[in-house]
């Protein structure tokens, strides 16, 4: 069990990462942390991701007479999943822009109350 | 000639993306037109496929110059086609009940942005449900998401932008836990491909090694697709953001979004992971242990309420907790249970949307309010609206004779026929239907009731037509699936069959 932490310790990172920025998301409240917290995760799957094409002393898939090349296909998953987290960033932060620029406050926790306050 | 049916599919995936990029420069009428132009074409393209996979079973179709393995690929069986019909016509028939709300929650100038999201999420369900690919499959979901958050976002006060972030926050994390599934699902068995994963992963589950990183990865998609459409423990994002949204987007949201998740998810019990091995793995316990928990702590959500749509919120929390039970309740009844639950799938895809639209024409005829005790006598304000109202409300308590009766007939014949689950299962609908019945026959009979105090305006409130046609539609699909289910339950049927 121990070694197998030992060898795999790109997956390990990778996992205590996610654990990180899931936490992040979910317990902080301040909206800009959360955001953050969102990048760090999906950085972590993109770590697990690209530790798992990576064959020991491979090159680039590019066809040079090389012996061994790397899987391409977590590359190109990664680059994939790195479009799709800068979209989704860039929707976070347009919200988090908006209720700034209405409650003047980045915790989730005022921002709630003040909307509640709102309504009634 | 006859092949050209093959390529229908991608089209219906293509179409409304095109639609979305005229959309984005069109005006306000010529993006309407487009929308609805869009959603009558794809439904017409699904309906030749229909037939054919009646006929044929199903067939795959080879995307870009690759074959399976390593090529993305297309598989279109019944019930994919069937949920794309209803991912097509449900959108339009929603913005027409909603029209007149959506006029006066969005600034003129953005209306044609809301056609471009319903364009984009038509084409994103779409390809959720014919994909033959888990990565593809992601990239989707986070179409779907984002275009959801786009048509909640889209009226500009601050309860819907704070609903929105706390309905992101929740998708996000899902996002993140399916992302990760799947990474593990690539990494255990080498392949991306739906029906190629799955005999890898007979091969492991065969040798008896590696159970603990396949249950890890199974679990982590299930929990990811639970928190996206709203499982037990993930509902609290759903009654702010369907009571908040405008009346179209809650109907899109709660009635077509939160299911193409769980499309996907039956999708990958019968065709990734294989149903065998996932009871081997012990989620499906755990995905009908929270179904039922849903079944009653969202009715119980729905009794304390006092705002009729966020009651109608808690209520879809309710319903998506009777779809995971039908997954999960498994052992020999299991396909009995998944028809069941894809037959509720359309149920409440067909009622909630009725629900809300009444609703908000019950509130209008009410000076806009929402609290039961100004919406005492909209019935009579409104009549259609109540009627309308009426039958929605039936439907899910399961009167007889409505859409709602039928599934949990389903349900109930499901539970019985199962090993050991049929006590429980069907104590706890029972329960359900008595809460449902509560929170759904006193709001009906509240708005049946005179009003409290006189009214200056007594004039019956004036629906528009598009109003009235798509209560009308959804009112009609309500009955004939409630008269005349077997039809449907045979193509459901069918279609399970060749989702494997």
């Amino acid at each position: 069990m121990g070694e197998n932490f030992f060898y795999n310790y790109e997956e390990v990172a990778a996992i205590l990462l996610f654990g990180i920025g899931f936490t992040t998301l979910v317990f902080h409240r301040n909206l800009i942390k959360k955001i953050i917290g969102m990048n760090i995760m999906d950085t972590a799957i993109y770590l697990f991701l690209a530790s798992m094409g990576y064959i020991d002393g491979g090159t680039a898939p590019i066809i040079d007479g090389a012996e061994t090349y790397i899987n391409p296909i977590p590359s190109g998953l990664v680059l994939t999943g790195i479009v799709v987290s800068v979209s989704v960033s860039a929707i976070m932060l347009a919200l988090t822009v908006r209720l700034y620029g209405r409650y003047h406050t980045l915790n989730l926790d005022y921002i709630y109350m003040y909307a509640q306050k709102e309504h009634e | 000639m006859k092949d050209i049916v093959f390529d229908f599919p991608l089209f219906t995936i293509i179409l409304p993306l095109l639609g979305a990029v005229i959309c984005s420069v069109a005006g306000k009428k010529v993006s309407k037109y487009v929308y609805f132009a869009v959603s009558l074409i794809c439904a017409a393209l699904s309906v030749p496929v229909l037939l054919y996979t009646l006929e044929n079973g199903y067939f795959t179709r080879a995307m870009g110059h690759f074959a399976a393995p390593f090529g993305n690929e297309i598989r279109v069986g019944t019930a994919e086609v069937l949920f794309t019909l209803l991912a097509v016509l449900l959108p339009a028939l929603s913005v027409l009940g909603g029209k007149r709300r959506l006029m006066e929650d969005i600034s003129e100038k953005k209306i044609n942005f809301y056609f471009v999201m319903l364009c984009l999420l038509q084409s994103a369900i779409t390809a959720l449900a014919y994909t033959n690919d888990l990565f593809t499959a992601y990239v989707f979901i986070e179409i779907s998401t984002l275009t959801s958050c786009g048509l909640l976002m889209i009226r500009q006060i601050g309860r819907t932008t704070v609903a929105a972030v706390r309905y992101m926050i929740f998708n996000l994390l899902g996002s993140g836990f399916v992302l990760m599934g799947i990474c593990m699902l690539y990494d255990l068995t080498g392949y991306l491909s739906m029906s190629y994963i799955k005999e890898a992963v007979a091969d492991i589950a065969a040798t008896g090694k590696y159970t603990v990183p396949l249950t890890a990865a199974v679990g982590l998609i299930v929990i990811g697709i639970g928190m996206k459409s709203g499982m037990f423990p993930f509902h609290l994002w759903m009654p702010d953001t369907y009571s908040t949204s405008t009346t179209a987007s809650a109907c899109i949201l709660s009635g077509l979004v939160s299911k193409g998740y769980i499309f996907l998810l039956i999708k990958i019990i019968y065709r990734v992971i294989g149903f065998d091995v996932m009871e081997g793995t012990g989620v499906p316990l755990v995905i009908f242990v929270f179904g039922l928990a849903g079944m009653i702590v969202g009715s119980l959500g729905a009794i304390r309420e006092n705002e009729i749509r966020r009651m109608i919120a808690y209520s879809s929390a309710a319903q998506i907790g009777y779809i995971y039970m039908g997954i999960g309740i498994g052992g020999p009844a299991a396909q009995a249970a998944v028809a069941a639950a894809v037959f509720h799938i359309f149920t409440h895809a067909l009622t909630k949307p009725l629900l809300f639209i009444s609703a908000s024409g019950l509130s209008q005829a009410s000076g806009g309010e929402v609290k039961f005790a100004a919406l005492q006598g909209s019935a009579h304000r409104n009549p259609i609206a109540g009627a309308a109202f009426t039958v929605g409300a039936l439907s899910m308590v399961g009167m007889p004779g409505f859409a709602g009766f039928i599934s949990k007939l389903l349900f109930a014949q499901a539970a019985v026929a199962s090993d050991n689950r049929a006590i429980i299962t069907l104590s706890v609908l029972a329960i359900s239907t008595i809460l449902n019945a509560i929170y759904f026959l006193r709001t009906t009979m509240r708005i049946y009731l005179p009003s409290a105090e006189p009214r200056q305006n007594t004039s019956v409130y004036k629906n528009g037509t598009a109003f009235v046609f798509a209560c009308a539609v959804l009112t009609a699909f309500n009955v004939f699936l409630g008269m005349h289910s077997q039809p449907i339950l045979d193509m459901i049927n069918a279609g399970i069959e060749t989702l494997a």
